[in-house]
């Protein structure tokens, strides 16, 4: 039997469209109601309610957890502080991405890490003499996101602590008289939050959550509002954006985290003597500017889209519903120079974009790039503009809560 | 006589096709000040809180007209054009049925079924056949019409392109588009539909702002402009922006000022100076006059022939065309802050995500302009509500709602009383027929706002109340608009331009006129022209 997280009691009556898919073994909502983009923009504009519970949970303990993690994950974890946490990612030892997830730090010999694939066989294979437990404990916990710009007020209306959390930290909190941990972290690219909650208590924190939602415009999110919101936040998806070294065949299919544009992870490798998986390797790689690809955004060319499919007699299609197999890239001259890995037509750019693989010398903003598409049946080339991921990325998203500022209504004050 | 000062050009009007204009003038490098005569920009595109956190459109509602050229070639979306979608459009009956079509095809055919299964897929039919006119006319819709009076080898290159693009249509395309152009919107439904509650809701687009009945021959055109709009590419779906139409002008006005426009507040224009045929600048009621080779009107076609300057000046056909240009606003607005979502028995209330429509069959549309006929208003009228905040629950607090009422039919000329005597017993009709189906609605109003004809006029400055500038009717579209001859966006005073939405493509927030009338006027310039100030038209 398929398994249900521990929202499930209460999200379950909410989904309306009796649509859903399997995330981690886990039922989860394709979307609550037929018209998914009202999910989309409620992230956008008020906030929304997404279960992520089936997300891998390895926590992480023991005297030597600091030393283990510093050893395995690419980025350097001795650089986060109790109460913050990172988004990171693991490679093998020719510098390839196994996967990626977010790390929670309590202390020196407590961390929280989330993957969305298992791998607590690769991560305890790698222990060795180490004083280090990892434990699954994906089942004890569901997590619950609240995203979007009045999440952050939403939750402080229920914990004061809230209100303080900088993005990126976390902060134990109380919650439908629950103890919780609450992080400023998301896959929406948006202000944003995430609930963890013991699995027992998770009816009371939603329940608590939904009250202190009420009248606000905020109503639960699926999986395809979520893959519009994280493709416009330039957020990668393992098995769409990249694979996993450990189950590709060929080096064409791996990837490097500078490849995957996350070399700001490893700003300090030029210097650093911390020994972690791959740390050869990709010093090499920057050495020798072996990089075969750089992550980038693209935004359509709006004139260049609409004028072709006119001109085949065909009503432009604008479809927020992300494409994530890959559409050629092509330069100037009709050379192959890289692909799309996830597209989409962004309802709040008002552009087709896409999360793309380019050739290094075409990764600079402003570069032109030609996208294949296939109208009538025939292959036709759009033009794109280069542009540095996100392509959505609104200062809310990491400023200090009392400084948001969500509303466009003016009827006083500027040209008012 | 202070201040005086020197511009490029000046656009008189800071409504939307005001800012439009002077954001396209500006950004071709032209010195431009827009003057707005109130204390605030956006004309009839404005929001007001009323009440503390109840957030009013005051006048327009809600956007799909709005050109998709102009959010990209204005860069829009970096001033915060932000259009949210409203999933659902909801008709509710007074027996209790009700029909609800939502942007997911499948349940709109659903719901449809369940009052016709022969309209599930004619709607699909319709929808078709819509789209295929719409693709025929958006590019006469977003370009500058020929001048068919003015002898010149330009117009009659245009024209001929304009025939080729006629005469490449599908003879059915073809077809429909006349019968749309000509006929009437009952005539074109009834060819797809049987159920009354779908076709008192799509004729309904057949006569906002219009005073016409969805069976008066003129409905049709009505009907095919209501739906050229787009949202997100798709033709005839209409969405909330941010804040309402006035947070939309106000990006209009961010982006103007991005390219250099200077903007006037409370700066009301007395008339446009003039001398040896050309215009030199405006003067201010306060006295104050400002210089610029380049004068543009975003006011209608009244003001901006018969006020702002001497129609002595103009010429006499001119002068006539446009005091029978028809205005006759026959459109109000009852505005509701509101305690509570209104309850329709047997529906959670989602439903209200988008507009409401009031119009349960076309007889009743029918019915309700018999009574403007004779110069009253509907005792039941026509309306076209939306609780906005449902949509950007920005618009109230937590919890509330605001509720826009577009009532029709409401002349601007009532026989045997005014509007400022009628004001409160239209208010008081339109909340009677909410409560009729909308059980216990007057115990939610907290505050009720109604704006009738005259208080458009009044207020924005449009004449007779007239939402579009001007009717929407053959006679005053495309080679007619505002008038034969003068439809290309220039007068016969040199330097003095015209880009409201009394002239093409016409009124709703469409852009298109300030759009339009930028490129005339950037390519008068380019030329060296000096804007046609001897035309003869004959």
């Amino acid at each position: 039997m398929i398994r249900t997280t521990p929202f499930h009691e209460r999200l379950a009556p909410l989904n309306r469209t009796g649509l859903w898919q399997h995330w981690s073994g886990h039922l989860a909502s394709v979307k609550y109601q037929m018209d998914d983009k009202f999910e989309y923009f409620a992230v956008r504009n008020a906030a929304g309610i997404i279960d992520t519970s089936p997300l891998y949970k390895y926590r992480v303990t023991g005297r030597d957890a600091e030393a283990f993690l510093a050893g395995v994950l690419t980025r350097d974890i001795r650089a986060c502080r109790d109460g913050h946490a990172q988004y990171t990612v693991w490679c093998d030892d020719r510098g390839h991405v196994v996967e990626d997830g977010v790390v929670f730090r309590f202390s020196s010999d407590h961390f929280l890490l989330t993957s969305a694939e298992p791998n607590l066989a690769w991560f305890s294979d790698r222990i060795g003499r180490l004083n280090v437990v990892i434990e699954d404990v994906s089942a004890e916990y569901g997590s619950l996101a609240l995203q979007g710009p009045r999440s952050g007020r939403i939750l402080a209306g229920l914990d004061d602590g809230v209100g303080s959390i900088a993005y990126f930290h976390h902060t134990p909190a109380k919650m439908g008289g629950a103890a919780v941990n609450v992080s400023r972290t998301g896959y929406t690219g948006d202000l944003g939050y995430e609930v963890w909650v013991e699995a027992g208590d998770a009816n009371a924190v939603f329940d608590a959550i939904v009250e202190a939602s009420a009248g606000q415009g905020v109503i639960p999110v699926g999986m395809t509002a979520l893959s519009m919101l994280r493709i416009e936040a330039g957020l990668v998806l393992i098995d769409v954006d990249f694979h996993c070294s450990r189950f590709a065949f060929t080096d064409e299919e791996r990837t490097t985290p500078i490849e995957l544009g996350l070399g700001w992870m490893l700003k300090d490798i030029a210097v650093t003597d911390r020994a972690f998986i791959g740390r050869n390797a990709i010093r090499r790689e920057l050495a020798d500017g072996t990089s075969r690809w750089k992550m980038v955004g693209l935004k359509v060319d709006w004139q260049d889209w609409d004028r072709r499919y006119r001109a085949e007699g065909i009503i432009p299609p604008k479809d927020e519903h992300p494409i994530t197999w890959e559409m050629l890239l092509y330069d100037d001259a009709g050379q192959r120079v890289g692909y799309t890995t996830s597209f989409m037509y962004s309802p709040v750019l008002q552009r087709h974009i896409a999360m793309a693989r380019v050739r290094p010398h075409l990764a600079t903003p402003g570069s032109t790039v030609h996208l294949e598409v296939t109208i009538n049946h025939r292959y036709q080339t759009v033009a794109c503009e280069v542009a540095r991921a996100p392509l959505f990325n609104p200062p809310r998203k990491t400023a200090p809560m009392t400084s948001h500022t969500t509303s466009h209504t003016t009827s006083q004050g500027g040209l008012a | 006589m202070t201040g005086s000062r020197t511009y490029d050009a000046i656009v008189i009007g800071g409504g939307h096709n005001g800012l439009v204009n002077g954001a396209y003038l500006a950004k071709s490098g032209l010195r431009t000040l827009i003057l707005e005569r109130r204390h605030l920009v956006g004309g009839a595109a404005i929001t007001e809180e009323l009440m503390p956190g109840f957030h009013f459109t005051t006048f327009s509602y809600a956007v799909s007209l709005l050109r998709p050229d102009i959010i990209q070639e204005l860069d829009l979306v970096k001033h915060g054009y932000f259009p949210l979608l409203m999933p659902h459009s909801f008709a509710p009956a007074d027996d209790g049925g009700h029909l609800t079509l939502s942007k997911d095809r499948n349940l709109t055919i659903q719901e449809i079924s369940r009052h016709s299964r022969h309209d599930a897929d004619a709607y699909d039919q319709y929808g078709h056949d819509m789209a295929q006119i719409i693709q025929a006319v958006k590019p006469l819709f977003d370009s500058v019409p020929p001048n068919l009076f003015s002898g010149q080898p330009e117009d009659a290159l245009a024209l001929a392109e304009l025939a080729k693009h006629l005469k490449d249509l599908p003879q059915r395309v073809l077809h429909n588009l006349v019968r749309l152009l000509t006929g009437s919107a009952a005539d074109f439904l009834d060819d797809y539909f049987e159920s009354e509650l779908l076709k008192g809701l799509l004729s309904s687009s057949g006569i906002i702002g219009t005073k016409v009945g969805p069976r008066s021959q003129g409905s049709g055109v009505v009907l095919l402009f209501h739906n050229m709009g787009e949202q997100d590419g798709v033709f005839g779906n209409w969405g909330f922006h941010k804040g309402g139409n006035g947070g939309l002008t106000q990006v209009l006005a961010r982006a103007a000022q991005s390219f250099g426009a200077e903007i006037k507040l409370e700066a009301a224009v007395s008339k446009v100076v003039t001398a040896n045929g050309r215009t030199t600048g405006v003067a201010l009621v306060d006295g104050t006059e400002l210089f610029a080779p380049i004068v543009v009107s975003a006011l209608d076609p009244r003001r901006t022939f018969l006020e702002l300057v001497e129609p002595r000046e103009l010429p006499e056909d001119l002068v006539e065309n446009i005091q029978r240009y028809r205005f006759q606003g026959t459109s109000s607005k009852v505005n509701f802050a509101l305690d509570a979502l209104p309850v329709f028995p047997g529906l959670d209330g989602t439903q209200f995500r988008g507009f409401t429509n009031i119009a349960p069959s076309m007889d009743y549309l029918e019915r309700a302009f018999d009574e403007a006929k004779y110069g009253w208003y509907s005792s039941k009228p026509y309306l076209d509500c939306c609780i906005q905040s449902t949509i950007d629950p920005d618009m109230a607090p937590a919890g509330k709602h605001v509720m826009s009422c577009f009532t029709h039919y409401t002349p601007y000329k009532l026989k045997g009383s005014d509007w400022d005597t009628e004001r409160d017993n239209l208010g008081d009709t339109v909340q009677r027929r909410l409560d009729e189906l909308f059980p216990g609605f007057s115990e939610l109003v907290l505050r009720r706002e109604v704006v009738t004809p005259l208080d458009i006029e009044r207020t924005v400055g449009l004449s007779e109340g007239n939402i579009f500038a001007g009717e929407l009717m053959s006679p005053q579209l495309y080679f007619f608009r505002p008038a034969p001859g003068w439809n290309q966006y220039r007068t016969p005073i040199g330097g003095y331009y015209q880009c409201g939405s009394g002239t093409h493509p016409g009124g709703c927030v469409t852009g298109g006129p300030g759009r339009l009338a930028s490129q005339q006027i950037v390519r008068d310039v380019a030329n060296g022209k000096t804007p046609p100030s001897t035309v003869v038209v004959e």
